[in-house]
């Protein structure tokens, strides 16, 4: 195992061993948030572990497990904390200002054009399309993510209260989230009797 | 009528519902922005949140057009800054700091027990989806469709959607 990840995640460091500048940060980040259409994650592993060999391939992913045990999405939270880890504070700045620049300006034409030409015939039948092959790709995303993450048969349980306690019991996602959040947690507390699977 | 303040408070309490992706959030989004303050429809909802998958970047910058819908470019401005600058500060300052708890034994029990939630959140967001998304066999042959060559195959995940939108214009009405 490479000792990289063991060096002080210091910014002065980082920047000063890889010499990225904060422009070249921000330039390649909205060049991330400029192409990465159908999900941001390959693109940024493409781009800051193949391309720019900014973060280690092992880095890449224990920040993206962090991304998703946080609040926020993965591709803002990869943003920050690669920035981070280069360029401190305003790395992070200019890293997710990047990528959230030129999908935000999209969005945003096309938030115009839907409120004037939504209502098209053509219109209506292509935001159908896309409607029902979006739920197809939420449902992808969690296939493999529970591949990926449910560990045993408890870890299913969990996925059905949190989906009943959401969907039929009406609870807030908050109150779900804290409330099988904690359970889970505990469930999977250090040092617990059945013990820990293999590490993966 | 001035509705700036309740976009940020709406946006920034959401963002902090998006464990594990977006879609976590949206069930609490339809109620809040559909029920409580009807600022769109939720047909309009699903409508954004799927032209949303098309865009390159964060795959929730569905969330601009509403804030402009609310409160024009400002509204736009607020909405982006609500949704993404409390979770990423905390981000910013737990991320650091959680990279460091490599060996504190609770880290390894708080990933693997968000794990399952995050994904519960994540079903539940799409069966809120699907109730608005999804009616009679067309609907439901290309939200499995799309779900079966995506476990077949590497083809990107936009070509599929814009391909259901070809479908869509050619096969509905």
């Amino acid at each position: 195992m490479n000792e990289v990840v063991k060096e002080p995640l210091s910014q002065v460091d980082a920047a000063g061993l890889r010499g990225v500048s904060i422009s070249q940060l921000f330039f390649e980040f909205l060049t991330i948030g400029a192409t990465s259409f159908g999900g941001a994650v390959p693109y940024l592993r493409a781009s800051l572990v193949s391309k720019r060999q900014w973060v280690s391939d092992r880095e890449f992913v224990e920040l993206l497990s962090i991304s998703q045990s946080l609040p926020g999405l993965n591709a803002t939270n990869m943003a920050i904390l690669v920035g981070q880890k280069l360029k401190g504070a305003s790395g992070a700045a200019v890293a997710v200002l990047g990528i959230c620049l030129p999908g935000s300006l999209l969005m945003f034409a096309v938030g115009v054009i839907y409120r004037s030409h939504g209502d098209h015939a053509w219109a209506t039948g292509a935001l159908k399309g896309v409607a029902a092959a979006s739920v197809g790709l939420v449902l992808s995303t969690v296939l493999q993510l529970s591949k990926r993450s449910l560990e045993e048969r408890f870890d299913y349980l969990f996925v059905i209260m949190t989906v009943l306690a959401v969907n039929r019991l009406h609870q807030s996602v908050l109150v779900t989230l804290v409330a099988v959040g904690f359970l889970a947690i505990l469930w999977h507390r250090p040092g617990r009797e059945t013990g820990q699977e293999t590490a993966r | 009528m001035n509705q700036l303040p309740d976009l940020a408070r709406v946006f920034a309490y959401l963002s902090l519902l998006t464990v594990g992706g977006g879609m976590a959030a949206f069930p609490e989004m339809q109620t809040l922005t559909v029920d409580v303050h009807r600022w769109l429809t939720a047909p309009q909802l699903v409508h954004l949140y799927s032209v949303g998958q098309l865009a390159p970047g964060p795959n929730m910058m569905m969330i601009v057009p509403i804030g402009d819908w609310v409160g024009g470019p400002l509204g736009a401005l607020v909405v982006l800054i609500a949704f993404f600058g409390p979770t990423a500060l905390l981000t910013f300052m737990i991320g650091r700091w959680w990279a460091r708890l490599e060996n504190w034994p609770w880290r390894k029990s708080i990933q693997q027990g968000l794990a399952p939630v995050s994904i519960g959140l994540l079903l539940a967001g799409s069966f809120t989806l699907a109730k608005s998304a999804i009616f009679g066999l067309e609907t439901a042959a290309i939200a499995v469709g799309v779900l079966l060559i995506l476990q077949q195959t590497k083809v990107n995940p936009a070509a599929l959607v814009l391909g259901a939108a070809v479908i869509g214009v050619f096969s509905f009405d």
